[in-house]
């Protein structure tokens, strides 16, 4: 076993493994610390920047899925300025396609409203993108509408990690950035794709999911952390 | 004490949110104890008065008329409160900005395409606007009260907030969309 690391989160004394993320030894203690783009089984890219803490002593602030804890390091994961932030993540979000809940297939069942309503989004200080991406719904089983998608990577990371594909990635930049299949392909015609639904399960929105169930039976957050663990052997 | 003058005016939206006002039942009569309905779709008032204390807007923006009404309304208001998520942000009102020269092309999809006699954009009714609008894109807005509908509960207690003058906080008091 490695090093143990000692640090204090939320003034709480804590021991962490050493590389382990912050995020990591939060949860371990039972901490909860919003998460978006991050998923327990799979690599951790730091791009939602929900999970945000402030390390005392610098005045950045620290995505904590991705910043591995120190000796003596004093965490502090709920503050004002951290919800003021976190509030601005979620509604640029929200207005960079246009989310539509009460039409949604996710409503009630989605990662994004819910920590919308955590953090008491009422309403969007920015205009909204109205993008008009055609919903894919060439696979048999599965859709895909690039319109409610928050570019988390989460499919795409659990395409190539997880069922090994790579099936899924990222075209074009910034808020112009796609979930693409294969070169480019329509669902359906994927050469690649094995149709396992990882993705579906995987997606926190309403962008990818099975045709004519309901999302709340779809989305299992925790089906990646399960497979991963059951690999290990653990 | 003198009543508090309330208006509640419906732009583009379903009239969900004012079913939703209805439904909060016996408490619509002790907030008619504390109010003056000055203008209202279930009022018989034509033209939107002056010096209206608080008034509740469900609907988005979609036409011109809509407008002028709304600027209308925040000139004479001092407490405006965007009620429901049409208000709020669109929602399913502005789904049409998605659609390219989206004022004409609702119209085609829903009087032409879509139509099996009388295959025409109706012609008397006010020109839309090339984008429908979220109440905040056009006037400052006071509150919010999300929901699609938002519940009968939510609207009784953002109106008390607002009736005994305390800044309504909806934190944990809602969901999102
Ligand atoms: S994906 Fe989530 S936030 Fe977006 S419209 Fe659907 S329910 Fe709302
Ligand atoms: S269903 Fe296809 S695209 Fe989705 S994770 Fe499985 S292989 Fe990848
Ligand atoms: S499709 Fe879903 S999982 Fe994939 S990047 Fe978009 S929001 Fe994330
Ligand atoms: S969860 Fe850490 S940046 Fe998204």
């Amino acid at each position: 076993m490695s090093k143990p690391i000692e640090l204090t989160i939320d003034g709480r004394k804590v021991v962490a493994e050493e590389g382990e993320t912050i995020l990591k030894a939060a949860k371990k203690n039972g901490i909860y610390v919003p998460t978006l783009c991050y998923l327990e089984g799979v690599s951790s890219f730091g791009g939602c920047r929900l999970c945000m803490v402030e390390i005392k002593g610098s005045p950045r602030l620290f995505a904590s899925c991705i910043t591995p804890v120190a000796e003596g390091m004093e965490v502090l994961t709920d503050s004002e300025r951290l919800r003021r932030y976190r509030k601005w993540a979620v509604e640029l979000l929200l207005a960079e396609r246009p989310h539509v809940c009460s039409v949604c297939v996710a409503n009630g069942s989605c990662e994004l409203q819910q920590l919308a309503t955590e953090l008491g989004v009422d309403h969007l200080r920015v205009d909204r993108e109205w993008t008009d991406y055609e919903v894919d719904l060439t696979h048999e089983r599965f859709a895909y509408d690039p319109n409610r998608c928050i570019l988390c990577t989460r499919c795409i990371r659990v395409c190539d990690e997880v069922e090994g594909v790579h099936t899924l990635d990222l075209m074009l930049r910034g808020k112009n950035s796609k979930v693409v299949f294969d070169l480019d392909e329509n669902w359906g015609f994927s050469q690649s794709c094995t149709s396992c639904g990882k993705c579906s399960a995987a997606c926190p929105v309403g962008a990818l999911y099975v045709k004519g169930k309901p999302l709340s039976e779809v989305k299992k957050k925790d089906l990646v952390s399960f497979i991963m663990e059951r690999r290990s052997g653990k | 004490m003198a009543k508090v003058r309330l208006a509640t005016v419906w732009l583009s939206g379903c009239s969900g949110c004012h079913m939703s006002f209805l439904d909060q039942d016996e408490k619509v009569l002790e907030l008619a104890e504390k109010i003056e309905l000055v203008y209202s779709p279930i009022a018989d008032v034509k033209d939107f008065p002056e010096n209206v204390d608080v008034t509740l807007v469900e609907g988005a923006v979609g036409n011109e008329e809509q407008l002028e009404l709304l600027k209308r309304i925040r000139r004479n208001t001092r407490i405006l409160v965007a009620l429901g998520d049409c208000a709020v942000n669109g929602n399913v009102t502005a789904l049409r900005n998605s659609l390219r020269n989206s004022d004409e092309e609702v119209l085609k999809r829903a009087y032409v395409e879509n139509a099996s006699i009388n295959q025409a954009a109706p012609k008397q009714v006010p020109r839309l606007l090339k984008r429908v609008l979220a109440l905040n894109e056009v006037v400052n807005v006071d509150a919010y009260v999300p929901g699609c509908p938002p519940s009968a509960e939510l609207i009784n207690q953002v109106l008390n907030d607002l009736l005994e003058g305390r800044t309504p906080v909806l934190e944990g008091r809602f969901k999102y969309g």
